[in-house]
């Protein structure tokens, strides 16, 4: 008979067990907050096609302090989901060689994050352009 | 041993099958020197202190893969690591994460050659070569495409990394999955098509959901996770190309 009677350790709480998967449960959980602001957006949409006024009351409920304030939590978790999408953009990737050398996953990380608050700022400047 | 020796206390994870229903900690008082090892401290304990504890080395020097446990919770090699970047504090030796634990800091890796068998891990050629033919060529650009993979030592840290692995044990995992890549991206092998049903699979790389963490804890720079997810493009083509009329594919 076997003297084997291997001990199976329990899965419970894994993700408290390492910083490491703590940030990345975060990197999950804002995926969420994208979503919620894409809803945020397409609401928008609908009420425009449903005319003006339904349009209006949108805008009107959007300068709410309520809305304010769950926009600040969005526009945090939306710069924590980019950042850590960033980070791990590399893995995602074939290896690029310039020039015969590798391109450092920092270097692909960094103009990936510079890309992203570059489209941000331009798109910024240009509402703020119209809205003027 | 002189007594300008500092002493370090290891607390190792302990489990005798034929006695203990579960694991527990035992501590042991550790005389080091600047330049012991995690596993030059297991040693120490199985030859002075208690011959009973159980662990798995072999080379001492990162190569062999034998001696991965959980030190302080994160899977490093035994010999890799030094106790004095522990000292004053204590240090906490585990077995290896998501396996199952035979004995004390030995785990069941059945699961792993079990999966690392069936990927195939060597080159199959695409036609027989006599010896007269000569070898095969690879240029500097084919090589460095497989370089990188084919530095696992197949310690099975990345296991003990992967949540996914740990939640789901029929995922092949972030090793066997790159060193699978490494076959399938090598200019002479011809074995892809068998590989790629093993990749498409659910417990493929689509099991994977690009936590990361493979890639930090191994100690031989393979980034098991690019492996992983360079493969899911792959499998996506894969899967699309097959709707694709014969010969306008690959
Ligand atoms: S990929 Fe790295 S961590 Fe995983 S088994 Fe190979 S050498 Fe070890
Ligand atoms: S003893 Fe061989 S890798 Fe540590």
């Amino acid at each position: 008979m076997s003297a084997r009677r291997p001990y199976i350790r329990s899965m419970d709480g894994w993700w408290r067990r390492d910083p490491f998967f703590i940030r990345y449960m975060i990197r999950e959980a804002t995926a969420l907050l994208v979503v919620a602001y894409a809803a945020v957006l397409l609401l928008g949409a609908i009420r425009l096609a449903q005319g003006e006024s339904a349009y209006e009351r949108w805008l009107a409920a959007l300068r709410s302090p309520w809305s304010l304030a769950f926009h600040l939590v969005l526009f945090a978790g939306l710069v924590y989901h980019t950042w850590s999408w960033f980070q791990i953009v590399p893995k995602t990737m074939p290896s690029i060689s310039v020039g015969g050398k590798k391109l450092q996953p920092a270097v692909i990380t960094g103009t990936g994050l510079v890309a992203a608050a570059f489209v941000s700022l331009v798109l910024l400047l240009l509402l703020l352009f119209i809205g003027s | 041993m002189n007594e300008t020796h500092k002493v370090i206390a290891i607390e190792v994870l302990r489990y005798r099958p034929e006695l203990d229903e579960k694991p527990f900690f035992q501590t042991y008082q550790v005389p080091f020197t600047e330049e012991m090892s995690v596993l030059q401290g297991l040693l120490y304990i199985k030859d002075e202190l208690d011959g009973t504890l159980s662990f798995r080395w072999s080379c001492r020097m990162a190569i062999c893969g034998s001696c991965g446990a959980m030190i302080d919770g994160v899977p490093m090699l035994g010999c890799h690591t030094f106790l004095r970047d522990y000292y004053p504090n204590k240090v906490r030796v585990e077995p290896l994460a998501h396996f199952p634990i035979e004995r004390d800091l030995v785990v069941g890796a059945d699961d792993f050659i079990g999966k690392l068998e069936r990927i195939k891990p060597y080159i199959v050629p695409k036609e027989p070569r006599t010896l007269a033919e000569g070898e095969y060529l690879q240029t500097p650009a084919q090589l460095e495409r497989i370089l990188q993979f084919s530095s696992c030592i197949n310690c099975m840290l990345c296991y003990a990394a992967c949540p996914q692995y740990g939640l789901d044990p029929a995922f092949i995992g972030p090793g066997v999955l790159a060193l699978l890549h490494r076959y399938n991206a090598d200019s002479r092998d011809a074995a892809r098509a068998d590989r790629m049903q093993l990749v498409n699979a659910e417990e493929g790389v689509w099991s994977c959901t690009a936590v990361g963490y493979c890639s930090e804890v191994c100690p031989k720079g393979v980034d098991p996770a690019n492996a992983v997810n360079q493969n899911k493009t792959a499998s996506a083509a894969d899967y699309f190309l097959h709707w694709l009329p014969k010969g306008s594919g690959k």
